[in-house]
């Protein structure tokens, strides 16, 4: 093995395919760092100047380090380790001295792919993953073959890719799984995403830019109507002038429904956000994992939420929830900040006077938002510190986050205990998988009071600004021209076809494959038939799958190795020398045919003629170039017919 | 000392007889273990399978069956890149002790594959890497250098492959009877001794060395002093004296004759001097204590002189 200018190529196009996606998430002078030394190793290939002394080398790659170091003020966790391993295989390029560095390159490129599945785990990302996986194949049969051309190398690395492909798939469905994690994980270990449990203007407005999906939803049978299709995530109580909060409950008393009736069943499959909270419609009841039920109604997972997690629940969607709220709940949905938005207090203690009771107190809330020009945009002006002041009387622009704040504020100015609850709204109906899509861009914020006799009420004031929000969803809710995310704009029949097929496809790449943890491996095989699974079995049974596909890949390749040319002509002259040996006149090795037949004229003379025929025929037949079938055939009855 | 335990092992472990005819390379033949490359690549793999379960990545335990499932099947594609090989040795020319004896041994490869890296080596570290294209039949020679004269054994050859992705290393123990015969290394270029004709007395008549009769053109072998440098001056290139007196009168080569010297040097001399004496067209014979060869001059009377000198002493024929 020598270290081609070829082989060097391949080398650096490994570590480019395997840390190009990383650009994404790299900080962008670690993407120009790296780019700036496969272009300079890929320049002194071309040239063939000799690699950077080794002080030099050194210099950079503590530079490098220091460099990180300072970005990410540590030098531990994942992030730091991905961004080091990316450096370091791109430096170890420049000093390619031995066979055993090349080696070293591509065990790493092994590596670096994998480090990439922190990030995206999607069907592109798989897809990309064989692409580069191909490349490494190549170029590590490069390494060991020096010589060979391009095309045979890529042909050699595919038999061997796709040789891996259904092995591999027989291990992935009955390899025992094992419930991570075996160690502490780092704090950066999972990317989080979507709603947190704070609020403040701003928050929601930017997380609808995001398309990315929070969870999909099988409704069991009866899709409640959209207006109905209130996702519950975090409820926030505390507010401090700014931001609200969930702060903690006063009580560890059960929620109660009474009178709850309109059960729904339906199938959540959750993204892990690294949060502990989990989606349901208002208000559930029954969860099929383990999680907890607060007070407020919240489902909280026990851990956080670092794996697509799927669970059936049933809610009810008409109910009273909490009649007996404890007092120190209900105080606390009154508590306000000192000195804040004396306005809006002052307008609170108007109607508090004006109104006989808590409903009609709402509706004048709710009256206000209608009829004082207040619009719904994703890009509200700036607010200042008595923010829901400057809201209410002078911008009168804002989101869903300003709307359900200030409603809330309001409501305890005047008295009535009120909350804001977060979550998703409505989502995108999938025809073709017959689910709903609850995308970042659904997330909302609404208001709960609490009346005497209803328990916590629902008021989504953003629903009367702007009721085609709730119908229709966002898009149909904001001007042609709001900065909307891609996917939550109306498209072509066409176009929305695709999507729906992309996505359902997603969607079944999630649960079978990304999703395929010790449950779902016992259900899959369990509906094979296989039963009473332990680990045991599934290590016999993968053997012996893999066992059965070796053997039969054996079977074909090495058929090719002994597999002579069969030749018509020759097999018939053969079974002539056959016969002839029979009769004590065996051809020697070193014989043609024409000396064999004059030996064999010479002790037979009653042969003489037919065995001349035969010779002749056959030497013209092999090696006088003819070849045509009636010869062949004619040839192989003159052989049947040759007696002794 | 953990070398030559493991060598003495492997002696015992894979011990063979010496193989005459064709070798079919089959299952019973070829070895495989994984290399050090393949250690270290299956402790990359245990490490990413960690990291799999730790993180729940399950396209990272896709990767990782890829990785080992490829990793596996190169044992199988090792063991292909060498089965039904069929081998036999071929023909080997002498050489003289100092040079290199070259072991030429016929690779047919009968089936439709290609084979690559072939790497065929002795114990002594000597290397020759081939491949082998399909349905060809191939001479692969291996160069050894020979040290002694006599017959000289190829030893046992190891032939090995690391395809494709050097995680395995296969071979197999190749040791034909196969031998090289080698001739003693030829002495400085010495004059001949003046040549000689029994007159009964046992006294040497000395022939004229000046009757120049012609030049010829130059012979590998011929000795300095009769180069025509003249005629070189002259620019009618590399020619050699020749002398009357010597031609077509009896050269003996006679081992009693010879100073007073350790035997191989003898052999030495008397080597340098059947190359001078045959390319200079002269009639040489040989006389060692045990044999006699009568003067002749012809390329097959060299050779056996050659062979005699080479074999001298060593009871071999």
């Amino acid at each position: 093995m020598k270290l081609t200018q070829q082989l060097i190529y391949g080398l650096i196009a490994c570590i480019l395919l395997v840390s190009a996606p990383h650009a994404e998430h790299l900080p962008l002078w670690v993407s120009a760092v790296c780019s700036a030394l496969l272009a300079w190793r890929a320049y002194l290939n071309h040239s063939g100047n000799p690699l950077p002394a080794r002080w030099l080398l050194l210099g950079i790659t503590l530079a490098c380090v220091l460099a990180i170091a300072i970005n990410f003020r540590t030098l531990f966790g994942r992030e730091v380790g991905v961004t080091l391993l990316i450096l370091l295989a791109a430096l170890k390029l420049l000093e390619l001295r031995a066979v055993r560095d090349v080696t070293v390159i591509v065990y790493l490129s092994c590596f670096i792919i994998i480090t990439n599945f922190f990030y995206s785990q999607s069907i592109p990302t798989a897809l990309f993953m064989l692409l580069t996986l191909l490349v490494i194949m190549a170029t590590w049969v490069h390494m060991q073959t020096g010589t060979l051309a391009l095309w045979p190398r890529l042909r050699i690395a595919g038999i061997l890719l796709l040789q891996a492909i259904p092995l591999s798939l027989i291990i992935f469905v009955l390899f025992p799984r094992v419930q991570g994690p075996l160690w502490g994980l780092p704090q950066d270990a999972y990317a989080s995403s979507g709603l947190s449990d704070t609020m403040a203007p701003g928050t929601m407005s930017k997380l609808s830019l995001s398309d990315a999906v929070a969870f999909r939803v099988t409704f069991n049978d009866k899709v409640p109507s959209r207006d109905q299709l209130y996702w519950r995530g975090p409820v926030l109580w505390d507010y401090d002038g700014t931001t609200w909060k969930r702060g903690r409950n006063a009580t560890l008393q059960r929620p109660v429904l009474t009178d709850a009736s309109l059960p729904v069943d339906y199938t959540v499959t959750l993204e892990p956000h690294n949060k502990p909270w989990l989606f349901a419609l208002d208000m559930p009841s029954k969860l099929s994992i383990p999680a907890d039920l607060a007070p407020d109604f919240q489902l909280l997972s026990r851990t956080p939420v670092n794996a697509r997690t799927r669970y059936s629940a049933t809610s009810l969607l008409s109910y009273r929830a909490n009649l007996n709220e404890p007092p120190q709940q209900l105080q606390r949905a009154l508590t306000l900040p000192r000195g804040y938005n004396p306005q809006a207090i002052r307008l609170a203690a108007e109607w508090r006077t004006r109104s006989d009771n808590d409903i009609s107190l709402v509706r004048t809330a709710l009256g206000y938002f209608s009829q004082n020009g207040f619009e719904y945009t994703l890009e509200p002006p700036l607010l200042g510190l008595n923010s829901v002041d400057d809201f209410l009387f002078s911008s009168r622009k804002g989101f869903c986050e300003h709307y359900a704040g200030s409603f809330v504020f309001l409501m305890r100015a005047a008295g009535i205990p009120a909350r804001v609850v977060t979550g998703y709204q409505g989502g995108e109906f999938n025809e073709l998988g017959g689910y709903f899509i609850l995308r970042q861009s659904d997330a909302h914020a609404w208001a709960e009071v609490w009346l005497q006799d209803s328990g916590w009420v629902r008021i989504d004031p953003t629903s009367v600004i702007s009721p085609a929000r709730i119908q229709s969803g966002l898009n149909a809710a904001l001007p042609d021209n709001a900065a909307l995310p891609f996917l939550a704009r109306s498209q072509s029949p066409f176009l929305l076809n695709l999507r729906f097929n992309l996505d359902a496809l997603t969607n079944q790449w999630n649960q079978w494959v990304l999703g395929y943890n010790t449950e779902r491996q016992f259900a899959f095989l369990t509906r094979l038939g296989m039963e009473d699974i332990t680990w045991q079995k599934l290590a016999m049974n993968m053997l012996a799958g893999v066992a059965l596909l070796v053997g039969i890949f054996t079977l074909v390749m090495l058929r090719r190795l002994t597999l002579r040319q069969n030749d018509a002509v020759q097999n018939a002259w053969l079974k002539v020398c056959r016969k002839l040996e029979k009769a004590g006149l065996p051809r020697a090795p070193h014989e043609g045919a024409m000396d064999y037949a004059a030996r064999v004229a010479a002790s037979r003379p009653e042969l003489s003629a037919s065995i001349h025929d035969l010779a002749s025929h056959y030497t013209s037949l092999r090696y006088g170039g003819e070849s045509e079938k009636d010869g062949v055939t004619a040839f192989r009855n003159a052989v049947s017919a040759f007696k002794l | 000392m953990f070398s030559r335990f493991k060598q003495k092992f492997r002696n015992w472990a894979f011990r063979r007889t010496v193989e005459t005819g064709t070798v079919v390379l089959n299952q019973r033949r070829i070895y495989i273990i994984p290399s050090r490359q393949g250690f270290g690549f299956a402790f990359v793999l245990f490490l990413m399978l960690l990291g799999d379960i730790n993180y729940n990545l399950s396209l990272g335990y896709v990767l990782t069956f890829l990785l080992t499932t490829t990793a596996g099947m190169t044992m199988l594609h090792a063991f292909r890149n060498m089965a039904q090989l069929e081998i036999h040795a071929g023909y080997v020319e002498s050489v003289f002790a100092g040079e290199q004896a070259k072991f030429v041994f016929h690779f047919n490869n009968p089936g439709r594959m290609d084979r690559y890296q072939l790497h065929l080596h002795d114990d002594e570290g000597n290397h020759t890497v081939f491949d082998l294209a399909a349905q060809r039949s191939t001479p692969i020679e291996i160069a050894i250098p020979a040290t002694r004269r006599g017959w000289m054994d190829s030893g046992r050859l190891t032939l090995y492959t690391h395809f494709p992705l050097g995680l395995f290393y296969a071979w197999t123990y190749i040791h034909f009877e196969v031998r090289c015969l080698v001739y003693p290394k030829p002495a400085a270029p010495q004059p001949l001794p003046i040549a000689s004709a029994q007159d009964g007395a046992g006294k040497v008549i000395a022939a004229g060395d000046e009757d120049f009769s012609g030049l010829r053109n130059y012979v590998a072998g011929d000795a300095m002093p009769r180069i025509a440098w003249k005629a070189l001056a002259r620019e009618q290139g590399l020619q050699v004296k020749q002398f009357s007196a010597l031609q077509g009168q009896e050269l003996w080569l006679d081992w009693s004759q010879l100073p007073n010297i350790a035997q191989e040097r003898k052999l030495e001399l008397l080597t340098r001097w059947i190359l001078d004496a045959h390319a200079q067209g002269l009639l040489y014979g040989l006389r060692l204590p045990d044999i006699e060869a009568a003067p002749q001059n012809s390329t097959a009377h060299r050779a056996d002189c050659l062979r005699r000198l080479a074999l001298f002493g060593t009871g071999a024929t």
